[in-house]
């Protein structure tokens, strides 16, 4: 079992015949996703990867009943191309572009919070099923199916908690990166709350960041709602204040956003930390054991 | 990208915000200039920095003639102005801004931002002006009136009336500040920016409105449909590494320690710091090579890394799920050969060709400490660059 993503999901690339959505494209098919149509404006009619190319996600979403669309198209377009995708109808839409305007996310979370589309990203390395269902740009030969979900707000620091579990042994039921930035569609609570329903999930690995209120928020839902075991690591405990560590989110700003605030808040909820990320693995094999 | 009070002020006067009427000077020549242009008998002579707490610091400062500006910017040109938010070394004083000096009846506070909570732009407005903000939010959060502004719709003028009574103006006072807000958020969407803050707004001696210090920021991310802020960036406010290092599309912050860091992804950058803290060590930068990271790129790195004296070894922490380990151990060979690195690298590897990029470093000949986990990584660059010190 898993969340949002499964081996039934068809999905459409919006900004597919770029050079990072091409690669990346190539690498979902080649994990086999089923990536069924790309979309750039212009190019419709054209083949690309061996798949039909449309210039709208409408036309795309009407000739292949996609129901997911990933999206690579610069950050220019990115928050137009997440509304046209919401528009066409589809259920999920996954961002991996860096750099979006954060005033073009405050309108873009307005127009969504009026349609059932749920957001992952922007800035993000994607979802993953284990083997079934790759919509990203994490490297899918770390992945292996099992129990544990992960959320995380970081890409690479993903893949380290993705690889200790898959060396204890665990495996993953659905990896999301939430994505850096500091207005995002699905948060912590949202993947918590599917996780927490989700048969196929055992254990959670919770990846947090400098920067904002969202861990926090995280562990006073799962003080109340999630029965599950959770494991937690925020970074940035030695990042200075005032400065942005590399995403535009991660910042610690008039004191608040720091990750021993985060830490603290987590096992005042009753949450399992680790100091280090090196031992995410272990502690979610003790947790589940 | 920070601007300064000069470039923000003439934004204001641009979208029609009442600021008081002054001019930008180089030298203490051209402050005299500015004073004989702007007329009246008293002028005030302020600092161009990229940091907040310029007063206290002696960087704003009242003349009572011609003569006394030019003295006055005289003293400020050239020299660094150490605030409590500049660092140690201080910022260079490259620019003064010449301001007809306003009489002032009170002092207020206002700001846009946007609000993560709320994921909407919000205007922050306080009675308590010319304070330090985050002060006043800590001792009295309540003294703070906060509207959130709908993307759609617009600032309110309800919004604007309900800050404006709040803060306890009179009625036409509060007309102006609704022109004032409603300027300031087109403004705000305008110029993509991040912070515009108003401290203080004041209300002078004739009873108006006037935003007296001024502070913007714009989106860094947003600079490519924002370009005619790119010439106003001033590089000489910034860390010269840190500079160097976002020409190269790398990502670097400079930290007091004295091992150094080379790491692709924010997130395990950051994380890579604090297991180094956790073992007993001390980072000396944090550096994102990023997804996309080439020989070249790395090659790059060591050099921003190595030009930190400070730095004691260092440790590359590379997770590849994109980028091939086997080039960044290429990347890391040459740099190690061509820049003559002189201190211990650990290097940990993980992900695609793993196997070949360990085998080329372990085959190199070269002083590279590999690792193949995060923890004894750590551990080993923490006793590596304890060795050094003893």
């Amino acid at each position: 079992m898993s969340i949002l993503v499964g081996e039934d999901t068809r999905a459409i690339c919006q900004g597919m015949t770029g050079s990072q959505g091409s690669f990346h494209t190539q690498q979902c098919l080649e994990y086999g996703t089923r990536v069924v149509a790309g979309v750039t404006p212009g190019r419709g009619g054209e083949e690309h990867l061996s798949l039909p190319i449309y210039d709208t996600m409408k036309e795309a979403v009407d000739a292949t009943g996609a129901e997911v669309s990933m999206v690579f198209a610069p950050a220019a377009f990115a928050g137009d191309a997440i509304l046209e995708a919401a528009a066409a109808g589809v259920g999920l839409v996954v961002c991996i572009t860096e750099g979006v305007p954060v005033l073009d996310m405050v309108k873009v979370k307005a127009v969504l919070a009026e349609t059932g589309c749920r957001l992952i990203g922007p800035n993000c390395p994607g979802i993953i099923t284990p083997g079934a269902c790759k919509l990203g740009i994490m490297p899918g030969f770390i992945h292996r199916p099992g129990s544990v979900g992960i959320i995380s707000r970081s890409g690479t620091l993903t893949y380290e908690a993705v690889w200790q579990t898959t060396n204890a042994g665990l495996g993953q039921s659905t990896c999301i990166g939430i994505g850096g930035d500091p207005i995002r569609g699905l948060n912590f609570i949202d993947c918590l709350a599917l996780f927490e329903a989700d048969p196929g999930t055992q254990g959670i690995i919770l990846v947090g960041e400098i920067g904002g209120g969202d861990e926090e928020a995280a562990a006073e839902f799962i003080h109340d709602h999630v029965s599950k075991p959770v494991v937690a690591y925020i970074a940035g405990v030695t990042a200075p204040p005032g400065k942005r560590m590399g995403h535009a989110g991660a910042i610690i700003s008039a004191g608040s956003g720091t990750a021993q605030a985060k830490f603290d808040a987590l096992e005042r909820a009753g949450v399992t930390t680790v100091r280090s990320p090196a031992m995410l693995g272990a502690a979610i094999a003790e947790a589940l054991d | 990208m920070n601007l300064h009070e000069y470039q923000s002020k003439a934004l204001f006067a641009e979208f029609g915000i009442p600021v008081p009427r002054g001019r930008a000077a180089a030298t203490p020549g051209e402050a005299a200039d500015a004073a004989r242009a702007l007329g009246g008998d008293r002028w005030v002579v302020k600092a161009q920095v990229h940091a907040g707490g310029r007063g206290k610091a002696g960087g704003v400062k009242l003349a009572n003639s011609v003569e006394e500006t030019a003295a006055l910017a005289e003293a400020m040109l050239g020299t660094r102005l150490v605030t409590r938010q500049s660092g140690h070394a201080g910022l260079p004083v490259d620019t003064v801004y010449v301001e007809a000096a306003s009489s002032i009846q009170r002092e207020l506070y206002m700001s846009a931002l946007v609000d993560r909570a709320r994921e909407r732009v919000i205007v922050m407005a306080s009675a308590a002006g010319g304070m330090d903000i985050e002060e006043v939010a800590a001792s009295t959060p309540e003294k703070i009136l906060t509207v959130a502004i709908h993307p759609a719709a617009g600032v309110a003028p309800w919004q604007c009336r309900q800050l404006g009574f709040g803060l306890g103006l009179e009625k036409g006072q509060v007309r102006e500040l609704e022109h004032i807000i409603g300027k300031l958020v087109t403004l705000f969407h305008r110029c993509d920016a991040t912070l515009v803050e108003v401290n203080p707004l004041i209300v002078d001696g004739d009873g108006h409105v006037i935003a007296l210090d001024v502070k913007i920021d714009i989106e860094d991310s947003a600079l490519f449909r924002q370009r005619r802020y790119e010439d106003w960036r001033d590089e000489g406010q910034e860390d010269p590494s840190e500079r160097d290092a976002r020409e190269h599309g790398l990502n670097y912050v400079s930290l007091d320690g004295n091992i150094a860091c080379m790491v692709n992804g924010a997130g395990l950058a950051m994380a890579t710091m604090d297991i180094i803290k956790l073992h007993g060590g001390e980072p000396a930068n944090f550096l994102d090579v990023g997804g996309g990271a080439t020989a070249e790129r790395v090659a790059h790195a060591f050099r921003i890394i190595l030009g930190n004296s400070n730095v004691e070894a260092i440790l590359v922490n590379i997770f590849g799920g994109i980028v091939r380990c086997d080039l960044i151990a290429e990347g890391i060979l040459t740099a190690v050969k061509d820049i003559g690195v002189t201190v211990p690298v650990v290097v940990r590897l993980e992900g695609t060709n793993v196997r070949k990029g360990r085998q080329m470093l372990a085959e190199s000949g070269l002083d590279v400490v590999p690792s193949s986990d995060l923890r004894s990584a750590a551990e080993k660059v923490v006793g590596l660059a304890r060795g050094q010190d003893s």
